[in-house]
């Protein structure tokens, strides 16, 4: 009774709402203390996503290897072998699996991200909680799965150098941890754009699946910078990820040179694409429910 | 008045009907386009009130100027039938949605019931889904850590708390979501029908824990069709019709005032050939008055005027008595009394009248649907057209207490002892 007596005296006044719902919010009107708040529900979301995804699997987590083993494989003999493209000099194996390690958690990210509203349309629409929740757990779960498959891409790096292959992992694999947030940060921020966007437009989750597959041709994942014609330099240097996949394989490989600038430029954009995502994300998650 | 914990100011919500996806990027660029030559938004005004069966617009209001007030501590109901803005007021005080103007201001954390279980995943033991749904409605780990016990407990299935839910029974599976629920502590709760699951045993179990839960002094708002639950918990009501609020008051007023618009409005079922037609029927006492309320033992009578469309060779006429769960308690017919309706011809209208004698049923409210047929079938069936009490009274029960909600029916009894 005393506890009670207390609350009310503390009690706000009248004018005094701890939430005000209006219409529409201001466009940088984000509650990241809210956010906050519902740290342990986006790991809980991680722990379901991982917990789900092997349970019933004979093979269960090992899955996280063989996808991008087969792929590099797959690789090896399609564009090493029968295609000839030149890897720098770096043995095959690992430079596609340089590439694909990294290019997978962009992937992943994107794809996952991008169905936000239309994949949980059923909880949205029965239990208010900050619906970037979603989007940042599926970031942070395919991060999980991004470093099981770094470690053993790592296993693949000593086995080579082992074996005296010309690697030399340099001083600049202090820049991953920075690689690693801008790949994340890019994937959350062109998924929840256009998560936004699909809540009204289907069209574009047509366009999702092939268009990463498309885009992964015009980042350096299986053919080196050097080996592109001149006038075809300035497209893939567009792609913000090509800086990002070209200082990891470098940082790891210790075959061509980092580029700042370019890097600076992936950075500006991450920010960009991330700012305008949480902005529409943002505006569209108050009323997505009536339109998805 | 206690301290004002809710407040609507002007309320309203638009949705847009059809299909939504073709033809929305027109919509939205005309949207645009007087937006930005600073003219109204042009969609706003082909909206049509919420009434489902004269939509002419492509956006129709659900909720239209709503303003409310809601107390702390309040228990407030929310009747109204399909359509008529209940759901969507929810959604928007539970920030599923946002509305289209006006302000919601709250004091306070809300949590919501729209549905138990929201979230579950089937390959997570009891266990994880307990802490992930508890999660998603609004509680820290820490919280949930607390009350852990107390939810499994409550739930009955601690023994499977470390199994996968998909090798639940669907009643366990309610049990356990509603138990999560059910443990929520915020300021303000709101529960929509939720309560409408699991057995009758566990559906008991439930409301005890949401009486006690609006006992302790939380802001609960409620909707449901179950008068009976409404009535149970809360003190207050509001009544919708059509996108706005209609009564607000007490609650035996609120829920009487619906049963009145539920049977009164023209959505009564009716069907048959219709050779011969009711015109007219009520139920009246032994006097001629019209009636509603019949104490327990009571005589009355149904009277029916009915109009024939053709020659009609013989007819029969019979009642079917309802009670509030829908349940078919009683049946007269005239024939079981060997009274025949013979002979009616074309144009001709007959009066029949049947008195009930000593009715014995539950106290309770009850419902008399009317028939009209023979046996080539249906020729009028109305149903449900007439909506009735039975008072407890003293003829039949001497003590002054109320009659056992279980029983159906009240069987004369006379008693010895030696």
């Amino acid at each position: 009774m005393e506890n009670e007596n207390i609350g009310a005296m503390n009690s706000p006044q009248d004018d005094d709402w701890t939430m005000i719902i209006r219409p529409k919010r201001g466009l940088l009107d984000i509650n990241m203390h809210e956010l906050w708040r519902y740290r342990d529900l986006i790991m809980l979301f991680v722990k379901r996503d991982f917990v789900a995804k092997y349970k019933q699997t004979i093979l269960g987590p090992l899955w996280f290897i063989i996808q991008p083993l087969l792929t590099t494989l797959m690789f090896t003999v399609v564009f090493g072998n029968i295609a000839g493209i030149s890897t720098n000099g770096i043995p095959k194996m690992l430079f596609y699996l340089s590439g694909i390690v990294g290019w997978t958690y962009f992937s992943t990210c994107l794809n996952d991200t991008s169905q936000t509203f239309v994949k949980n349309a059923s909880i949205f629409g029965k239990v208010y909680f900050p619906r970037l929740a979603l989007p940042i757990s599926i970031v942070i779960s395919n991060l999980v799965s991004f470093f099981i498959q770094f470690i053993f891409l790592l296993c693949f790096l000593f086995y080579f150098m082992a074996v005296g292959s010309d690697i030399a992992p340099n001083i600049n694999v202090l820049l991953i941890p920075v690689l690693i947030v801008l790949i994340a940060g890019l994937g959350l921020g062109f998924g929840i754009i256009i998560s936004s966007l699909t809540t009204k437009y289907r069209d574009l989750t047509n366009l999702v699946t092939f268009g990463v597959t498309l885009w992964m041709y015009a980042t350096p994942i299986i053919y080196p910078m050097s080996g592109i014609p001149e006038k075809y330099r300035i497209f893939v240097l567009a792609n913000p990820m090509t800086p990002i996949v070209e200082t990891f394989k470098t940082a790891l490989l210790g075959v061509g040179e980092i580029n700042y600038l370019q890097l600076l430029y992936s950075f500006g954009f991450t920010v960009a694409v991330l700012v305008a995502g949480v902005i529409i994300f943002n505006k569209v998650e108050k009323t997505f429910m009536d339109t998805v | 008045m206690s301290k004002i914990i809710i407040k609507l100011e002007d309320i309203s919500k638009q949705y847009r009907l059809g299909v939504v996806g073709t033809g929305t990027l027109s919509h939205d660029l005309n949207r645009f386009f007087a937006k930005i030559r600073g003219k109204e938004d042009p969609t706003r005004k082909v909206g049509v009130s919420n009434r489902l069966d004269t939509i002419d617009g492509q956006y129709v209001w659900a909720l239209r100027d709503i303003n409310l007030e809601v107390g702390e501590g309040e228990v407030l109901g929310i009747v109204g039938k399909n359509g008529a803005g209940k759901s969507t007021l929810l959604k928007l005080l539970s920030r599923v949605t946002a509305p289209t103007t006006g302000n919601i201001k709250v004091k306070g954390r809300i949590a919501s019931l729209l549905e138990v279980g929201t979230g579950f995943h089937p390959e997570l033991t009891g266990r994880e889904n307990v802490y992930l749904n508890g999660a998603i409605l609004g509680m820290t780990k820490k919280e949930i850590d607390s009350k852990y016990e107390e939810i499994i407990e409550f739930s009955g299935v601690k023994k499977y708390a470390e199994t996968p839910v998909k090798r639940y029974s669907s009643g366990m599976y309610v049990r356990l979501a509603f138990a999560v629920a059910a443990h929520l502590e915020p300021e303000i709760l709101i529960i929509d029908e939720v309560l409408a699951v699991g057995d009758a045993d566990f559906q008991k179990k439930a409301i005890g824990k949401m009486q006690s839960v609006s006992r302790s002094g939380r802001t609960v708002l409620f909707v449901s069709h179950n008068l009976t639950a409404v009535e149970q918990l809360c003190t207050k009501g509001i009544l919708m019709q059509n996108g706005t609020i209609t009564l607000r008051g007490n609650v035996h007023d609120i829920t009487s005032a619906y049963k009145k618009i539920s049977v009164n409005e023209n959505d009564l079922k009716r069907s048959g050939t219709r050779l011969i037609e009711f015109q007219d029927y009520r139920m009246t006492n032994m006097e001629g008055t019209k009636i509603d309320e019949v104490f327990l033992g009571d005589d009355f009578m149904v009277s029916t005027v009915a109009k024939a469309n053709e020659n009609i060779d013989y007819t029969d006429l019979s009642l079917d008595i309802r009670n509030d769960s829908n349940e078919f308690v009683g049946h007269i017919t005239n024939a079981d009394d060997l009274f025949e309706i013979k002979k009616v011809d074309k144009g001709d209208t007959i009066s029949v009248s049947v008195t009930v004698k000593n009715i014995s049923l539950a106290p309770g409210t009850y419902y008399i649907s009317i028939w009209l047929g023979n046996s080539y079938g249906t020729m009028d069936y109305i149903e449900n057209c007439m909506r009735f009490s039975i008072k407890q009274g003293d003829k039949f029960i001497l003590r002054p207490y109320p009659f056992d909600k279980r029983a159906k029916i009240v069987l004369q009894s006379k008693w010895n002892f030696k």
